[in-house]
Order: C-alpha cells, then sequence, then structure tokens
C-alpha cells in the first residue's frame, strides 16, 4: 500500500471520498491481511514513538502543559508497550480458536476465525492525544483492518504530530472539526471507535445505526470516590491527589468527586494539603509538574465551578496560562453545577455522607461511571459488590490502565464495547464461527432427515445434548 | 409500558437476581417449563407454522434444553472472577475482572422459530443474573400468547416478564431505557432498534439476516451435498436465516443438481409434499405473497426452484432456493464479495484447500464447511452475524457475555504507600526509568526469585550498616516486623534518591 495522503478538510470534500475508497479498495485486495503487513505497521508505528519523543513531549506541552514525566509514563510508554506487545502477540492472537463439539459433530472441525473488519474510523478526544489514539490504533492495524483517523482538532499540536511523513504509510488521517465529523460519519464504516463524551457517543451511535456498524464507546461520568472512615487519611490524599490533579484532573478516569464522613473530611482536608504541598510545591503555577486547561472554553466553564460550595484548597486560576490551582471544594450540594457533569479539571469536590449505605445509595442514583474507588481497610469489596461501574480500584485510582491484561471500557452512560491488549484485538475482530464437516458419513445424517420416526427424537437430543462423549 | 419497565429496574435493584443460586432456581424453572408443557409448546408451534412435533422438537426445544443444560453446569465458572496478569508494581495487589449483570434486558423475538429465538438469549440473560423483558413477535401469534402465559407459572414474576403487542407496543417499548437489547429480525428493523438504542447509549445485540450463499464444486460427493442442502433449504419452509438462500455452481453440475435435489425432496416429503406431517408452512399470507410473486416469470427447473436476477433482490425466507451459474470458483468468490456480508457461508468441496480458500476470501457471520445450518447446534461456537447481517452474537458462553458487564478491579492495600513516592511529583528522569521498569514489566514466579534474592542483599547490608554504628543487636529484640518493613522500604526509597 502506498503512502495515503493527509486530508485537509478544507481541500475538498471529493479528495476525501477517495480516501476512502482507496483504503477500501485496498482492504479488498487483501493487503492488510498478512501478518508481515501487520507486523511492519505496527514496527513503523513503534520507530515513529521511538525517534520523535521529543517531538511528541513538546506538541504535548504545548497542548496540555504536560510535563515529560507525565508523557512518558501515560503516553508514549503505554503506547510502545502496547505495539511491542501486539507485534509479540500477533501470530498468537490470529490464530484459529478450536472449540469443544458436541456428539453430532464430533468428527467435524469447529473453530472460531478472527477476520478484520474492513474500514475502521478512529475518532480522538484531547486529553490524552497520543494514547486514546495510538492504543485503538494498535488494535485496529494488528486485526488487519484500514484505518482512518480523526484525531482531536482542539489538541492541535498533536493533531500536527500526526501528519508526520512517517506515520502517512500506516493509515489515512482526516482532520476537521465536529461539523466535517458529522459528515464524515454519514458514510459506511466496518466499525467506528470513539472516545469522547457521552453526549457525542449518543450522535455517533445513531450515525452508526444507519448503516448498522458495530461500534466501541469510551465515554466518560462523574467517577465517584468512596472514603471509609478506618483509612489513614494522608494515604488516601497521596493517591487520591496524585490521580485527580495529573493532566490537570483532564482524565477520563480521575476521582471526580470524594465522599466521607464529616468527620474524615475534617482530616482529609489538611492531608490533602500537605500532599498538594508536596507534589507542585508553595506556588502549583510555578510547578513544571502541573499541566494546564486545554483551551478557553473549558477554562472558562471550569473557572465557572470554583463557585460551588466553599473553597477549601486552591481556587486561584490564571486566564492567559489556562492555569487553576489544585483545588479542593467543601459544603457542595447535589444539585450544584459541579455535581451535574464530569468535571475534567483540577477541582476535587468533597461530599458528606453519614454511612456506607448512604454513599452506595448516591452513586446507585447517578448514571454508571467509567471508574469507582473505594478507599478502606475492610469494605472495598462490599462497595464493589452494591455498585457498578466500567473498572473499579480499590484503594488506589486508575492504575490498573496501565496493565495489558485488563479491559478499559465503560457500561451504560459511560461507553459500551473495551479495549487495552487481547481486548483490542477482539473488539475489531469479527470472530465468525467456523464447523467444517466431512462429506463422507452421510449415513450418521439420516438420523435428521425426514420423513422421521419416534425414535430419531430421542437419539437426536441425545447426540446435540451431549458435549463429550466418552465413548468416542 | 414504563411503570413494568420500572418495576424490573427495581426487583433487580434490591439484588434479588444476582445470587447464583437464585439464577440457579430460575434455569430449573425453565427447563421444567418446556419439558412439563412441551405438548402445548409443540401445539403452538404447530398453529403457527404448521411445525410438526418432531421438527418442533428437534430445531426448538432441544437448543434450549441443551442451553440450559450448558448454563446450569457451567455457571459457577462463567461467573467467577478471572484473574489477571499484573506488573511489578501491582505485584502485591489483587487484579481481575468481574463478570456482572447490566440490569434490564429486552429481548425482541422473532417468528420463523419463535420459541428458540426468544428463549435462548432468555437462558443467557437470566444466568448473567439481569432482570428481561421478552417481546416475541406478533407474528407467530401462538407461541407469544403461550410464553405470556407460562413464563409467570415458573420464574420470577418481578424479573422477568412478557410483553406482547404490535409495531406500535414495540415502539413505545424501544423508548424506554434498557441496559442491553437483543433483536432477532430483519435488516430495516435492526436500524431502527439500533438507533432507539443510541437515545440511551444501550448496547445491542442484532441478529438480522442476510442471503446465506451456498458455493457447490465440481469436486464434491454431488449427492451428499445435495441432501445436506436440501434438508437445510426447506426445513421449516425455508424460513430460516441461515438456510442455503441461493446456490452458486459451475453451469455443468446445474442439472445434476436440480435432478439430486429433486429426488432428494421426494424422499423427505414423498410425491405429494402438500401432505407430508414433517413439511411446515409459511407464516401469513403476506409473505407468501410475496415468495409467490417471487416466481412469476421465472424459469422454474422443479417445484420452486429458480434461477433468475429478480430472486435475489431480497433474503428469500422461503421454499424457492435459485440456482446461479458461475465459471468457476473466483467468479463465486466476486460474486459474494460483491454483495452484503451474509449470516452464513456454505461451501461443498472434497478439496480443503479450496474450502480454506473460501473461507480466508469472504466474509460472513459463519461457515459449515459441507454441511448447511450445523453451527448453529455447536454452542461453543458464538452465533452472530457481520456487517449488514448483524452485530454481536450469542449462545454458549456468548450469551453469558453478551448479557454480563467484565468489571477490571484493582485492589491495593493501604499499607505500603512508600512504594507509590516512585509516581509522585516531583518528577526526575531516573523516575521515569524505575516507573517503566515497574510498570511495564509483567510479573512472572522467575521474577520473584530475583526479587528475594534482591531482597536477601538489601537485608544483608542493613545488617551490616547497623552492625558498623556498633549498635549490640543480639540481645536486643528486633523491632517489630511492620517497623522494620518500613525502615526497609525508607532505605530503599532513599538509595533510590527519590
Amino acid at each position: 500500500m502506498g503512502p495515503l495522503s493527509v486530508q485537509g478538510w478544507m481541500d475538498s470534500f471529493d479528495s476525501f471520498e477517495d480516501t476512502l475508497r482507496r483504503l477500501r479498495e485496498a482492504f479488498k485486495a487483501g493487503q492488510t491481511r498478512p501478518v508481515e503487513f501487520r507486523v511492519a505497521q505496527l514496527q513503523g508505528l513503534g520507530h515513529f514513538l521511538g525517534a520523535n519523543k521529543q517531538l511528541l513531549q513538546d506538541a504535548l506541552a504545548e497542548d496540555l502543559g504536560k510535563s515529560p514525566f507525565e508523557s512518558d509514563i501515560s503516553e508514549i510508554i503505554l503506547c510502545q508497550n502496547e505495539v511491542d506487545l501486539a507485534i509479540k502477540s500477533l501470530q498468537t492472537w490470529m490464530k484459529d480458536e478450536p472449540v469443544a463439539t458436541n456428539l453430532l459433530t464430533k468428527l467435524s472441525s469447529a473453530f472460531i476465525r478472527k477476520e478484520p473488519f474492513g474500514l475502521v474510523i478512529i475518532i480522538a478526544p484531547w486529553n490524552y492525544p497520543l494514547n486514546l489514539m495510538i492504543m485503538p490504533l494498535v488494535g485496529a492495524i494488528a486485526a488487519g483492518n484500514c484505518v482512518l483517523l480523526k484525531p482531536s482538532e482542539i489538541s492541535k499540536n498533536t493533531e500536527k504530530v500526526c501528519c508526520h511523513p512517517a506515520l502517512q504509510s500506516c493509515f489515512a488521517v482526516v482532520l476537521g472539526g465536529p461539523e466535517e465529523t458529522g459528515q464524515l460519519l454519514e458514510h459506511k464504516f466496518d466499525y467506528i471507535f470513539f472516545t469522547g463524551s457521552p453526549r457525542v457517543g449518543k450522535i455517533v451511535m445513531a450515525a452508526a445505526a444507519k448503516h448498522l456498524t458495530p461500534i466501541t464507546l469510551e465515554l466518560g461520568g462523574k467517577n465517584p470516590c468512596y472514603v471509609d472512615d478506618s483509612c489513614d487519611p494522608q494515604t488516601v490524599a497521596n493517591r487520591v491527589a496524585w490521580f485527580r490533579y495529573f493532566n490537570a484532573g483532564q482524565t477520563c478516569v480521575a476521582p471526580d468527586y470524594i465522599l466521607c464522613s464529616q468527620e474524615m473530611q475534617e482530616r482529609l482536608l489538611p492531608a490533602l494539603q500537605s500532599a498538594i504541598l508536596r507534589f507542585y510545591g508553595d506556588d502549583p503555577k510555578t510547578s513544571p509538574n502541573l499541566g494546564r486547561i486545554i483551551n478557553q472554553k473549558h477554562f472558562k466553564r471550569l473557572q465557572g465551578l470554583l463557585g460551588c460550595g466553599r473553597v477549601a484548597i486552591g481556587g486561584q486560576s490564571e486566564e492567559s496560562e489556562r492555569y487553576i490551582a489544585p483545588t479542593v471544594l467543601v459544603d457542595v450540594q447535589e444539585t450544584d453545577p459541579v455535581m451535574q457533569e464530569e468535571i475534567f479539571g483540577p477541582i476535587l469536590p468533597l461530599l458528606t455522607v453519614k454511612n456506607l449505605e448512604e454513599a452506595i445509595d448516591f452513586i446507585n442514583r447517578r448514571e454508571k461511571p467509567l471508574a469507582l474507588y473505594a478507599f478502606s481497610n475492610n469494605r472495598v469489596n462490599q462497595v464493589l459488590d452494591c455498585t457498578s461501574s466500567g473498572g473499579f480500584g480499590g484503594n488506589d485510582g486508575f492504575l490498573y490502565l496501565t496493565l495489558s491484561a485488563m479491559p478499559l471500557g465503560g457500561i451504560g452512560n459511560s461507553g459500551m464495547g473495551r479495549y487495552h491488549g487481547k481486548f483490542s484485538f477482539d473488539t475489531f475482530s469479527h470472530h465468525r464461527a467456523c464447523l467444517l464437516r466431512s462429506p463422507g458419513m452421510e449415513r450418521l445424517n439420516d438420523l435428521r432427515y425426514p420423513p422421521y420416526s419416534p425414535w430419531s427424537q430421542q437419539l437426536i437430543s441425545w447426540a446435540i445434548g451431549s458435549q463429550s462423549c466418552t465413548l468416542l | 409500558m414504563e411503570r413494568q419497565v420500572q418495576r424490573l429496574r427495581q426487583a433487580f435493584r434490591s439484588g434479588r437476581s444476582r445470587p447464583l443460586r437464585f439464577r440457579q432456581q430460575q434455569l430449573e424453572g425453565l427447563c421444567r417449563m418446556v419439558q412439563e408443557r412441551e405438548k402445548d409448546i409443540v401445539e403452538a408451534l404447530a398453529a403457527d407454522l404448521s411445525k410438526s412435533a418432531l421438527n418442533a422438537y428437534s430445531h426448538e426445544i432441544i437448543s434450549i434444553l441443551g442451553e440450559i443444560d450448558f448454563m446450569l453446569r457451567n455457571l459457577s465458572d462463567l461467573a467467577s472472577a478471572k484473574p489477571a496478569k499484573k506488573n511489578l508494581l501491582t505485584m502485591m495487589d489483587e487484579v481481575y475482572v468481574q463478570p456482572e449483570p447490566l440490569g434490564v434486558v429486552l429481548i425482541i423475538g422473532a417468528w420463523n422459530y419463535p420459541f428458540v429465538l426468544t428463549m435462548q438469549p432468555l437462558v443467557g440473560a437470566i444466568a448473567a443474573g439481569n432482570a428481561v423483558i421478552v417481546k416475541p413477535s406478533e407474528l407467530s401469534e401462538n407461541t407469544a400468547k403461550l410464553l405470556a402465559k407460562l413464563l409467570p407459572q415458573y420464574v420470577d414474576q418481578d424479573l422477568y416478564a412478557v410483553i406482547n403487542g404490535g409495531v406500535e407496543e414495540t415502539t413505545e417499548l424501544l423508548k424506554q431505557r434498557f441496559d442491553h437489547i437483543l433483536y432477532t429480525g430483519n435488516t430495516a428493523v435492526g436500524k431502527i432498534v439500533m438507533e432507539a438504542a443510541a437515545k440511551h447509549l444501550t448496547p445491542v445485540t442484532l441478529e438480522l439476516g442476510g442471503k446465506s450463499p451456498c458455493y457447490i464444486d465440481k469436486d464434491c460427493d454431488l449427492d451428499v451435498a445435495c441432501r445436506r442442502i436440501t434438508w437445510g433449504k426447506y426445513m421449516n419452509c425455508g424460513q430460516t436465516c441461515i438456510a442455503p438462500d441461493y446456490v452458486l455452481c459451475e453451469a455443468s453440475l446445474q442439472d445434476q443438481i436440480v435432478q439430486k435435489i429433486k429426488e432428494t425432496v421426494k424422499d423427505f416429503y414423498g410425491e405429494n409434499i402438500k401432505a407430508s406431517p414433517d413439511y411446515e408452512r409459511i407464516i401469513n399470507l403476506r409473505h407468501f405473497k410475496r415468495i409467490h410473486s417471487l416466481l412469476e416469470g421465472q424459469k422454474i427447473a422443479f417445484g420452486g426452484e429458480t434461477d433468475e436476477a429478480t430472486c435475489y433482490i431480497e433474503e428469500i425466507f422461503g421454499p424457492i432456493l435459485p440456482i446461479v451459474p458461475v465459471k468457476n470458483v473466483d467468479e463465486a468468490i466476486n460474486f459474494i464479495n460483491d454483495r452484503e456480508k451474509p449470516l452464513a457461508l456454505y461451501v461443498f468441496s472434497r478439496n480443503n484447500k479450496l474450502i480454506k480458500r473460501m473461507i480466508d476470501e469472504t466474509s460472513s457471520g459463519g461457515v459449515t464447511g459441507n454441511d448447511v445450518i450445523m453451527h448453529f447446534t455447536v454452542n461453543s461456537l458464538p452465533f452472530g452475524g457481520v456487517g449488514s447481517s448483524g452485530m454481536g452474537a450469542y449462545h454458549g458462553k456468548y450469551s453469558f457475555d453478551t448479557f454480563s458487564h467484565q468489571r477490571p478491579c484493582l485492589l491495593k492495600s493501604l499499607k505500603g504507600e512508600s512504594v507509590n513516592k516512585l509516581r509522585y511529583p516531583p518528577n526526575s528522569q531516573s523516575k521515569v526509568s524505575w516507573a517503566k521498569f515497574f510498570l511495564l514489566k509483567q510479573f512472572k514466579k522467575e521474577k520473584l526469585q530475583l526479587l528475594l534474592l534482591m531482597f536477601v542483599g538489601v537485608v544483608t547490608a542493613v545488617v551490616v550498616k547497623v552492625n558498623q554504628s556498633s549498635v549490640v543487636v543480639t540481645k536486643a529484640k528486633w523491632p517489630r516486623k511492620p517497623k522494620l518493613l518500613q525502615e526497609f522500604a525508607d532505605f530503599w526509597s532513599k538509595s533510590l534518591k527519590l
């Protein structure tokens, strides 16, 4: 497959149609299916990540004020790891998966064939612009699909990096805003992978319905964080603060708000203050480890939320830098704006509840979140059993995301489908059930042909029902 | 209708449907229902589709019993948490994926196999711990009414309900919010279902249809092939979503195929097919007229067989088998690929390479080689479509998974905070290397030995250090374990200069 050129939306609608057609032709010709091709693509991707680390770190710093440390551990290294895992495991993943047969089909070969869907579109968001684009991309390529990437126009610098010539041979990239994306989705794709807000998720799914396109939606929600009285406040504060203020709070799986008793709140506040001081120093604005808000629109939105309840820690903001201090709010009501939408910023409201039951009730009254956290010495399992969420972290934050053996996905309003590691490969593959029978042994089949006799009923039920046979 | 859904949701929220014992009891209830009321079920199917008792049993009832049996035997395994591979940073933590019920599930059945296509998904949904609303097809009236009557007698009425009705009621039902919808039916309505689901971000499984091609190679046992195709095609009067819809073969084979199918039909149904108790009927007049019109102006070779173009406008869903002559297997593959991806693909050949090639170069929901339909009966195979033949799959384990949320869980202890210092700011480049080591290396038992060695080395160093500072240790008590560990951790952190 020759390099597919970058299509700027302002160029022309027609040239995009060309890209789509060329991708489909490439897929139909079977170019993306051989394992060698897939591995070559993945290796290309890996080289790109390795050779352009500085470029990537700079772009992420420009877009989100991300420190090199954050860029490395939450984006670049994870992507490299995903590429390496895919290259290493591809042969195994691609293998036909044999399955058990019943007595009637004992002499046949039954297996599941993993096949690419065809033309896949990946729509990426701006908060982890590299990770949330490359991770699904790896899965889609590994599964043998042709891929069209639509990076977020909001993280402009990372978007530019996607147009790097070295990447162009792997897949096609299309640029544009919400309107163009809407037009794009009017076309038929064989799979749509979308990461973003629930509101846009509904629009994407409705568009997919028109073509009966299967989808994975990685959405968001307000991720509750329950803290029990039995905990050591400093340990909790350290862990929660780190996961909350990472990437200036712009993480879909960050703890969104805390539920704890009044008593615990009083112990947590100084502990949080201490953690913030330790992490970001006296003046967090000067800390190289605190990110910035992506753009003015979100900055203004977050600034508005600072008026909810009472600011217990932080609360400062600086428009020119799109800086918001690591903030903790107290005296927050359920009806306040800060509790109506996913915060997606360095603001942590503390809500008080009387006990665990009230906390669980509170959580279950709301939409199912993408992640749920519970801090306790002995009651973590209770929270786990009585609630539902995409993923769950006991006594810590979203560390489970670093494990490629764990899927990342939502439920209900926080999404559908999942990916990471082998789950990505499976997501982007059609699992085709195959049964190969022998043309011989036709006598055995006489059982099923009309005209029927009473005893054939018994024989059939025995044959289809049993999974194993000690006689054979 | 909203109230009914709400009622089920309350029942689900109470947590009653979750304990495994409860699910087993409900499944056993279903099993009793099928066994005790077999006669009623068979009568309903006879009334709807003129299905003979034997066909009703082997096409529908048997699959349900098999599915219930599978769930009962494997429930604790399916519902158990599956541990996942850890990295070094999480090696002391509990890491697993826990299957959980979704909530309230909607199952919309079809009329062609009205019993199995509502009940089989129901079995999976119950096994996964959900509350379920079943909406059988109104076209198979008798089965629909029977299900509404029987289900409440054998399973929990607050968690499982049957709602009957036509297009209007179904539209109203689809406005409600569900946690999963499984729909079996046609492509056009499939789109409507998915669109309605999009409003609530409800995941869907769509079991649709399409024209399932059947390629007959010149190198095959034609007798056997025709026999098997005849069986699969005319069962249920052709009203099977995975029936071989049309045949592709080389022109030279066409006449032989027609002859053999003719003979087989006579074997199966006798001279007077209409009088055969094993031959079903078309579901209703509308479909009868539709199929009849497909025959108009066609070149009929035998009974309902034809090979003209107009038969390909839609899925036939009737006892009409078009034969399309092609030059060779390449042309057959192109013919298939020019069309929408079908629910099933069939290929008859003695040549395994050719079969393999057909599979490799086409796509479909499922495949059966040298036979038809049979992949449906293997419940370790997922049953589902691709492209316009559907999305998602079910049967056996796949049913359970479809109706579950696989929730990743990582449970840490509140202790051992020192190790976390690695990740907290202020950051340094050396931290990145350590982060890489801990995050990305997967935890293997061999590495444990290495770590133990390291541990021993460090302890030795501590002991040596302690001795050097001339503290008399021999008679003094060692500090309590937690304190020692704390000291060790502090020492280690310091040595990493974090």
